[in-house]
């Protein structure tokens, strides 16, 4: 199966800085791909020049088989794109904006009042369509973003951290809309986020950028597996008996952090110990446990682990 | 049509426009103060000006006007001279104030204004052409300002007659000249306030700083009174279909280098 979005060697350069830098990756159909990255390490720019608002200065991009600096127009027609910040007309109510910018994707006008009602409602805005969006909160402005993202039925869509301002409720139901989005409507979906946890959950692979490059790529438990062989079990017990507890599983792990505050220590192993003979080692010792955890590595770690060199800095 | 979007872009303009209330303030309140305020002003002095016996140049300003723009002042007293002048040739340049300072408003509202409002970025992403783009936001400033020109000069047309009327006694105004100068110079005029507008957009951060940088563009029309008043220049006939003329060059030149300059790539490294 051809990629709906193909990136060759992308570079893209403001000035001095190199916001991209030989990017390549390939999205399939109806898959959702997370990208992954700090502030200013080229997520928002590679979403841009995928739709043709920006220019690559190397390399080549393909979104259904078309190049954005020549077919731009025909991309956009074809792609929902959710900007970082919601980007709704607050001096228009929330029906006027589904309209104007259905309007702007050329979407007849008979099926698009269907449109809109029904985006209304699957939203949860249709009480207050017809209130001007400057009264709105940030997460009903972001659902209705989304419902913009809609409008003109795009069979590839840009989810620029669509998670930003909602609460805990709303971030469920986008994490719930993006997941129908993909599995039911057949719809690709590339997610650029910081929510590691929210990518881990939706996404069928990933890819990590930092200032630029791509720095890994692959499923999420490709990743974990890349960087985490080791065990861990996080193992909590009575307060006054950490030191000692620490002493002891020093003795048969690599690594023994105790940074929680609860009495709960987090211990590593290159090899795989058998965790009930460790524990039958601390009951010995007379360590009161209050419970042990096998601990799975998360995206978390493995984004954590690619930014080490900067977080020790 | 089979690309409405540059008509889609100007409906969007439009309905933002009316549901903003500086601009609708602006677009309310510069025509009286320029149309009504200005006009009463003058003829204000030229009756203060008869009463207290003051002695102007006026047949020296007078002479830089041809004939044919002169000729209806032959019978009327010194009074009525300085206020037919006044309001019909001085209050020209000034009038031309109007469409470039609406001109202004509209096109930072909706330039600079979509900046602030954090709204351009959607606008990038839809299938219009960049061509298209800046068509529907030309065309979106452009015809509220030129309405609001041709209201004006209907209100002024009222008001010039009104506020004179105990000077006149008779209606006298428009004359030929004053058609040339809203139906040839004034749209003209609009379409460099939008277009100087466009291009201040792109350095500035928002809608208030656009229009302040925007309202420099006054000066020349300033200088033009200033020189009218010393008779250097006279808006008559003649004057004011060249200088619609000059105005429309410059209007092309405006197009031709906004075309090159809105460009998605520049607008999408300013959001």
């Amino acid at each position: 199966m051809s990629p709906i979005l193909l990136l060759d060697r992308v570079t893209r350069r403001f000035g001095a800085t190199t916001a991209v830098d030989r990017l390549s990756l390939a999205v399939q159909p109806g898959e959702i791909f997370g990208l992954l990255g700090h502030n200013g390490a080229g997520k928002t720019t590679t979403i841009r020049l995928s739709n043709g608002l920006l220019k690559p200065d190397e390399g080549e991009i393909r979104v259904h088989g078309l190049d954005p600096v020549k077919h731009g127009e025909q991309i956009r027609l074809q792609t929902g794109v959710l900007t970082e910040t919601p980007a709704v007309e607050g001096r228009l109510t929330a029906r006027e904006n589904l309209m104007v910018f259905g309007q702007l994707f050329g979407v007849d006008r008979p099926l698009l009042r269907r449109r809109v009602e029904d985006l209304l409602e699957r939203f949860r805005l249709i009480d207050r369509a017809d209130e001007r969006v400057v009264r709105f909160s940030k997460g009903m402005k972001q659902r209705l973003a989304l419902a913009r993202t809609l409008l003109h039925d795009p069979k590839l869509i840009f989810l620029d951290e669509p998670s930003s301002g909602l609460d805990p409720v709303g971030a469920y139901e986008v994490r719930q809309l993006i997941h129908a989005l993909s599995r039911e409507e057949r719809r690709t979906v590339v997610l650029s986020t910081h929510n590691l946890h929210y990518a881990q959950q939706l996404c069928d692979r990933v890819g990590v950028m930092e200032r630029g490059h791509l720095r890994a790529l692959g499923t999420a438990e490709e990743l974990i597996r890349s960087i985490q062989p080791q065990t861990r079990v996080r193992i909590s017990v009575d307060r006054a008996d950490v030191e000692l507890a620490r002493t002891l599983l020093a003795q048969q792990f690599n690594e023994v952090d105790a940074a929680h505050t609860d009495g709960s220590l987090l211990v590593r192993s290159n090899a795989t110990p058998a965790i009930s003979a460790t524990v039958a080692r601390l009951v010995d010792a007379g360590i009161r446990i209050r419970s042990v955890v096998p601990h799975e590595p998360s995206l978390e770690d493995v984004y954590l682990a690619l930014h080490k060199p900067q977080l020790t800095a | 049509m089979k690309r409405p979007y540059a008509l889609a872009i100007v409906r969007k303009d439009l309905k933002l426009l009316r549901r903003s209330r500086p601009v609708m303030i602006s677009l309310i309140s510069l025509p009286v103060i320029l149309l009504v305020v200005l006009p009463a002003t003058l003829v204000g002095f030229a009756v203060l000006a008869e009463v207290l016996g003051v002695q102007h140049d006026l047949d020296g300003i007078l002479q830089s006007f041809s004939p044919e723009a002169t000729a209806p002042l032959s019978g009327y007293t010194t009074s009525q001279k300085f206020v037919y002048v006044a309001l019909t040739y001085f209050m020209a340049p000034l009038y031309l104030i109007l469409p470039l300072l609406v001109s202004v408003v509209i096109a930072a509202d909706s330039f600079a204004g979509e900046k602030e409002r954090q709204t351009l970025e959607a606008l990038l992403y839809t299938p219009t052409t960049d061509w298209e783009l800046l068509l529907g936001k030309v065309v979106a400033s452009w015809l509220p300002a030129v309405l609001v020109a041709l209201f004006g000069f209907g209100f002024y047309s009222i008001t010039a007659n009104a506020v004179a009327w105990p000077v006149m006694k008779h209606i006298f105004f428009p004359n030929s000249m004053w058609f040339v100068l809203v139906l040839w110079v004034a749209p003209a005029i609009t379409g460099i306030g939008i277009g100087l507008t466009v291009l201040l957009s792109a350095w500035v951060e928002g809608f208030q700083e656009a229009y302040q940088l925007g309202n420099l563009v006054v000066m020349p029309m300033l200088a033009l009174f200033i020189q009218e008043v010393r008779g250097v220049i006279a808006f008559d006939l003649q004057f004011v279909f060249l200088l619609g003329a000059g105005l429309w060059l410059v209007n092309a030149g405006l197009l031709y280098f906004g075309y090159g300059f809105v460009k998605r790539d520049r607008l999408t490294r300013s959001v």
